[in-house]
This record gives structure tokens, C-alpha cells and sequence, in this order.
């Protein structure tokens, strides 16, 4: 079977790599990014790759007007959709947006209004299909505020919220609906934080959102030892968390 | 996470700044970033070429995108980051093989051809750079240049083995080489002598594409320079047509904290590794990657040198002053340094089109030693002597020390090089070798 693919967020480092796990199974791919340049490189690596065919469209995901378009033309190419992954998102410097309103609004925007407009609208989608994958990029920084990222964060709760209802409705409909926490991933929006040990590539991170799209579980932790780091991060008291300066 | 140093890790520099590539279409004015530059890949140059102390690394291994493959013709394009196993994984299955490969595949693209990397077969082959068609550099003051044979020649001869600083190489364009499979034909034979070292190599030449060998310069008396001479072809026979995805064991962020690699566990090794040996000579058939890399198998092994790191030292004489090899052997044997690895070769005389390639006709020879200070600075400076006199060269690839009389010696073009040498760009090499600055400044 080849799968017919719609990736949003294309160019991101995460859903390149995802792209390329698709690619190697000479898949169909329908990439959505903002920048035709980057979605060019991106056509003749994964064609090179094996995907069977790559079809582009270059769009600014701020911009909701341009969803319905990408929705109606991704599921005419190919007379349906088999996996849709939501990708595209931004890291936003905490600082910055606790001192400037436009920031602060403009990440919410991004990483969670934007995402939910397109997940309503490919739920309608999928759902009149009664079949299909919709996955989702989370973050474990969803899982607990913290000082240092409670504004992405708090975006990325709130989208985890959202899915996990959409879920339910979806499941009716025979669409499955996956939520991907990866923890840090070496990719062009982390690149300017300082690495440590718990970070994994954008190749691994790339290969758990594959594998989690191809037998599809409700919330996967990516890598897996997130799922107990944060579990760990959850229980532990306030006052206690409050001093770890985390 | 994962440290910008050079395989030697000897050594040691700190860039200002790690300028992370995503995109080719993407790359920052070069102009305006506030130090020099340099292109850095995998950081397997086993010197200082891919360092730059205080400057900027240009980390290119995010350019790693395909963009042309013929399976018909064998012809491929890639970015400058995709390294050679990328390569090997995707070409295989359709049959094809890298024209020339160096004894790692991790390296990347553009490393291959800033370095023009040489393998096993140079004697049928030459070098990486005699394969390349074209491909395109960004460059501070021309933008994008595409060159090749037709077009842009002198820039294009220059970058090949040019060390990186001619300019950003973007994406490259080469010809492959059928094969039938993943396997090759394999055959070792003992030799006691190097003298039956170079008849082996004279016969085995026009009958194998792949030849090399591996020498014992640690053992004493006549039982010094026994070696293992390896020599194949690829197989007709098609073995199980994939690349084996088995990743090598990884110990992030350990060293040894002294050299592991000393007389005695050289010594120990070097007679398991003859005396493997049982026979005077064996025959097999053996997967690619064993042929190859043996070395990949062990990630990370240039820790195994401890925190001091070690030195390579790769030269190579005329073929008619071949006694050069042997004058190199006996100051090893006459020191106290020690050498953990030797492997010797025979060059072909295809010529490549680089304007600072280091592969030239003649007999090669690399040598490993831990970095134990100044009485290794020492030794390197008098193998630069021998070498000097029989009118041979240094690989500046896998160079951290050789002085700017020895670099202007083994590479008389290089006031022509340094010509359409990028003015951003810079390197610990070049800024070490190639001062003064060139006349034409």
C-alpha cells in the first residue's frame, strides 16, 4: 500500500526527517511550508529517497485563509489522505515574550490557535473518509509549567487538551489521532540552547514520530524515557519545584 | 553535545561561534559575520585544516539533501553535508559504488573534495576529486559559483583539495561506479619484508582494484615490517543486497584519561593481528563495510589516545625514492615514540585536476601516534627531513604541525592556491602554514 502523506510544517527539522521515513517507503507525500526554496530541496531529497511522488504547496500557516485550499487540493491529488502530521511550530526566547505582547501572542498563535484551526478542519475531512492518521507535534515542556518555557509550554498543554477530546470524537469515525511529546531534539529551533545529553537528533526524534504514525498510540513520548522523566517532573511537590530553577 | 574538534583532538581550538547550516538557500552574508570563517562537516580531518580558533565553523553537515539520482547512469548530486554512508545506503541496493572512498564513511561530501580523499584503489582511480563533475561554491565576494572542467576551471581545480577555504561548497556532482554487489573478493597475504611488500603491490596492481597494506613497525629485529597485504575486487557474486544498519557502540563524552594505546598493547596487538594469520595467504568474500571500515566498527575510537590525543603522520615519496619509507621506519624503530597503526600504499599516477591535492605517483605511508609532546613534535620534524630530501609531501588532511618551510616545500603551487583562497575564510592550518600572507595582497 502506498501511503498518501500530508505533512504541515514541512521544512521543520523534525518533519524532514519524518518526510525521508515516508520517502523510504515510496510513499506519497504532500508537503506544506512557508518557503518554495527550502520545499524545492526538500522535493528532490525525498524523491531521490524514493517517495513516489511530492507535491508542494508553499503557504504561511499564520495565515488561516489559506487552509481550506491546502485541505481540498492535498485530499483531491490523490483521492484521500492515509497520515497528516502536524509539525510546523516555533521555540519562542521566554524572555522575549514575557516583556513583549506581540511575541507573546504571535507564539500562541503558531503553536497552538493555527493548529487547532487545521485540526478542526481535517477532523471534518478525515472524518467524512472514516479512515486515516492525524498526528499531532507536542512537547514534554507541555506537561508541567516551567520558568523557563511556560509560554510554549502552556501552548503546547493546552493543543495536548485539545487532542485527547478530538480523539474521542475521531475514534467513531475509525481516524486515529496521535499526540507526539518529543523531548530535546538537535534541530534549527533548539539550536541555540546548550546541549546535554538528553538531546537526540532530528533523525531519531524523526524516526519515533514515523513509527508512532504507523501504528498509531494515543500519546507517545519521543524518546520513550521522556514518558518517565516526566512523570518524575509531574509529582514532584510545588514548594520543592519551585527550587529546582528548572 | 557534540564537541567541534578535529579526529586527532591534538590540537586543542575553541571556534568563537558554531554557525549551524539547515539550507543551502539559507546560508548568513559571510560578509557581515564578524570573524573568518571556515566549513566544518564530520571533524574527521586528524589536524587543524577543519579548525578555526576563534573564527566561525560553517557546520555544513545540515546540508545533507539528495537532489539528482540517475540509477541509469550512476550520476549523483547531493548537498556538500551528505556523508558517504548516506551515499552507500541509497546507491547500493541500486548497485552502484563510490568511485573512490577513503577508510571512513562518515565523512561528508564536501570533506571528500576540500580534502580530495583517497582510497584504496588510487592506483586504478586516483582520487575523490578525479570523479567530481561538477558543483557549486558560495563564496564572500562572487556569491554562487558553479565550477567544473568547463566552466570556472581555476576555482574548481583549487577547491579540490583546496582544505575549505575557497568557499563554501553548497552541493556536488559526481559519477559512480557499477558494481554487482555488496561483496568483494578479498585475498591477505603475509609478507616479511618490504621489499616483498613492493613486489606485491607491483603484481597485485594491475589485477585487484583495491590494494593496501598493513605494517608492524613496533616489533624489533627482523621481524620488524612483517605486514598483511590486502587486495580485492568487488565480487560478481551478489550477496544480500543491503548495507547492514548494525550501529557501532557509542560511549558519549568518555575518554580514556590516559592513551590506552601504548608500547605494550600495540605490541600485543600488532602479533594478534599477524599471527591471525595463520596462513601464508587466505581467501574470502567479505561484505563492503569490513573491507572498507573496519575502524567504523568502533565509534569514537581516536579516544581511545586519552585527552592528549595523538598525531597522523601521512607522507608520501616517489616510487623511485621508495627507500624513504624505509629510512621513516628505522627513526620509529631508533625512537621512543609509539606507532599504534601503519598502513602503506602504492598511488597510481592518474593525476588529479587539485591545485593542492596531496595524492601524486609514489608510495604512501600513515602513521598513528599518541600525542605525548614535545619528543613527538620532534620525530614528525625529522620524518619532514627524509621526506623533504627524496622530494615527497605531507597530507596537510591529516597535518597538525608541519611547518610553513615544509607546507611551501611539498606544495610549490601554493602562492598560486592561496589566490582564490575566500577572503573570509581562514583556518588553524592556513593561518599556521600560509603566513605571510600571498604576494598578491
Amino acid at each position: 500500500m502506498t501511503r498518501r502523506v500530508l505533512i504541515l510544517g514541512a521544512t521543520s527539522g523534525i518533519a524532514q526527517e519524518v518526510a525521508r521515513c515516508f520517502a523510504a517507503e515510496r510513499a506519497k507525500l504532500f508537503l506544506v511550508a512557508r518557503d518554495p526554496e527550502k520545499l524545492k530541496a526538500l522535493t528532490d531529497d525525498l524523491k531521490v529517497r524514493g517517495a513516489e511522488s511530492v507535491e508542494t504547496y508553499a503557504a504561511d500557516l499564520t495565515d488561516h485563509s489559506s487552509y481550506p485550499l491546502i485541505i481540498s487540493r492535498s485530499l483531491a491529488v490523490w483521492g484521500g489522505l492515509d497520515a497528516v502530521l502536524i509539525a510546523h511550530g516555533i521555540l519562542p526566547d521566554q524572555v522575549s515574550v514575557e516583556s513583549n505582547p506581540a511575541l507573546l501572542l504571535n507564539s500562541i498563535e503558531i503553536n497552538y490557535i493555527s493548529v487547532v484551526s487545521l485540526l478542526m478542519r481535517l477532523a471534518i475531512a478525515l472524518e467524512e473518509q472514516r479512515s486515516g492518521v492525524l498526528a499531532v507535534i507536542g512537547s514534554v515542556a507541555g506537561d508541567r509549567g516551567r520558568r523557563s518555557n511556560y509560554v510554549y509550554g502552556s501552548a503546547k498543554s493546552a493543543l495536548a487538551t485539545f487532542v485527547a477530546g478530538l480523539r474521542l470524537r475521531l475514534a467513531a469515525a475509525n481516524v486515529q489521532v496521535v499526540l507526539v511529546k518529543p523531548g530535546w531534539v538537535r534541530t534549527p529551533m533548539t539550536a541555540h540552547l546548550s546541549q546535554n545529553f538528553l538531546f537526540v537528533s532530528a533523525e531519531q526524534a524523526g524516526r519515533g514520530v514515523y513509527s508512532a504514525m504507523i501504528s498509531p498510540r494515543a500519546v507517545v513520548y519521543c524518546p520513550w524515557y521522556w514518558k518517565w522523566i516526566m512523570g518524575l517532573v509531574r509529582i514532584i511537590p510545588e514548594p520543592i519545584f519551585a527550587k529546582l530553577n528548572l | 553535545m557534540t564537541p567541534h574538534e578535529s579526529w586527532g583532538r591534538y590540537p586543542k581550538s575553541q571556534a568563537a561561534r558554531i554557525l549551524e547550516l539547515a539550507w543551502a538557500s539559507d546560508v548568513p552574508d559571510l560578509n557581515r559575520l564578524p570573524h573568518p570563517v571556515l566549513p566544518y562537516g564530520k571533524g574527521r580531518s586528524y589536524g587543524d585544516c577543519c579548525l578555526n580558533d576563534g573564527g566561525i565553523l560553517l557546520d555544513a553537515s545540515g546540508l545533507d539533501r539528495f537532489i539528482l539520482f540517475d540509477p541509469e547512469t550512476g550520476l549523483l548530486r547531493c548537498e556538500a553535508g551528505v556523508t558517504l554512508k548516506t551515499i552507500l545506503e541509497l546507491i547500493l541496493p541500486a548497485n552502484w559504488f563510490l568511485p573512490v572512498t577513503p577508510g571512513t564513511q562518515f565523512v561528508t561530501v564536501g570533506g571528500a573534495i576540500a580534502n580530495d580523499v583517497h582510497g584504496k584503489n588510487h592506483h586504478r582511480a586516483g582520487s575523490f576529486g578525479c570523479h567530481l563533475e561538477r558543483f557549486e561554491l558560495l563564496r564572500s565576494d562572487r556569491g554562487r559559483v558553479l565550477c567544473s572542467r568547463e566552466g570556472n576551471r581555476d576555482l574548481f581545480e583549487a577547491t579540490i583539495g583546496g582544505l575549505g577555504l575557497t568557499g563554501l561548497i553548497l552541493w556536488a556532482e559526481f559519477q559512480l561506479k557499477r558494481i554487482s554487489g555488496p561483496l568483494i573478493d578479498c585475498e591477505k597475504l603475509r609478507f616479511e619484508t618490504l621489499e616483498e611488500f613492493f613486489e606485491l603491490s607491483a603484481t597485485s596492481d594491475k589485477d585487484y582494484e583495491y590494494t593496501v597494506a598493513w605494517l608492524d613497525c613496533m616489533s624489533t629485529g627482523n621481524k620488524r615490517n612483517r605486514g598483511i597485504f590486502l587486495r580485492g575486487n568487488h565480487s560478481v557474486t551478489s550477496g544480500q543486497n543491503s548495507t547492514r544498519r548494525r550501529t557501532a557502540p557509542t560511549l558519549p563524552g568518555f575518554y580514556t584519561p590516559g592513551s590506552l594505546i601504548n608500547r605494550p598493547t600495540v605490541r600485543a596487538f600488532n602479533w594478534l593481528y599477524l599471527h591471525s594469520q595463520l596462513h601464508q595467504s587466505t581467501d574470502s568474500t567479505i561484505h563492503f563495510e569490513k573491507f572498507f571500515y573496519p575502524l567504523d566498527r568502533i565509534a569514537g575510537w581516536n579516544r581511545f589516545y586519552g585527552k592528549r590525543g595523538f598525531l597522523q603522520y601521512q607522507f608520501l615519496v616517489p616510487y623511485e625514492r621508495r627507500e624513504g619509507v624505509t629510512e621513516i621506519l628505522d627513526l620509529i624503530a631508533m625512537s621512543r615514540e609509539v606507532c599504534s597503526l601503519t598502513v602503506l600504499k602504492v598511488f597510481g599516477t592518474t593525476q588529479s585536476p587539485g591545485l593542492l591535492s596531496f595524492p601524486r605517483p609514489g608510495v604512501t605511508l600513515a602513521l598513528d601516534f599518541p600525542f605525548r609532546g614535545e619528543s613527538t613534535l620532534i620525530l614528525c620534524e625529522q620524518f619532514d627531513q627524509v621526506v623533504q630530501k627524496h622530494g615527497g609531501a605531507v597530507y596537510p588532511a591529516k597535518d597538525a604541525r608541519m611547518s610553513s618551510k615544509s607546507f611551501e616545500t611539498y606544495f610549490p603551487r601554493w602562492r598560486e592556491f592561496s589566490n582564490f583562497v575566500d577572503p573570509c575564510f581562514e583556518s588553524d592550518f592556513w593561518r599556521r602554514v600560509a603566513t605571510p600572507r600571498p604576494l598578491s595582497q
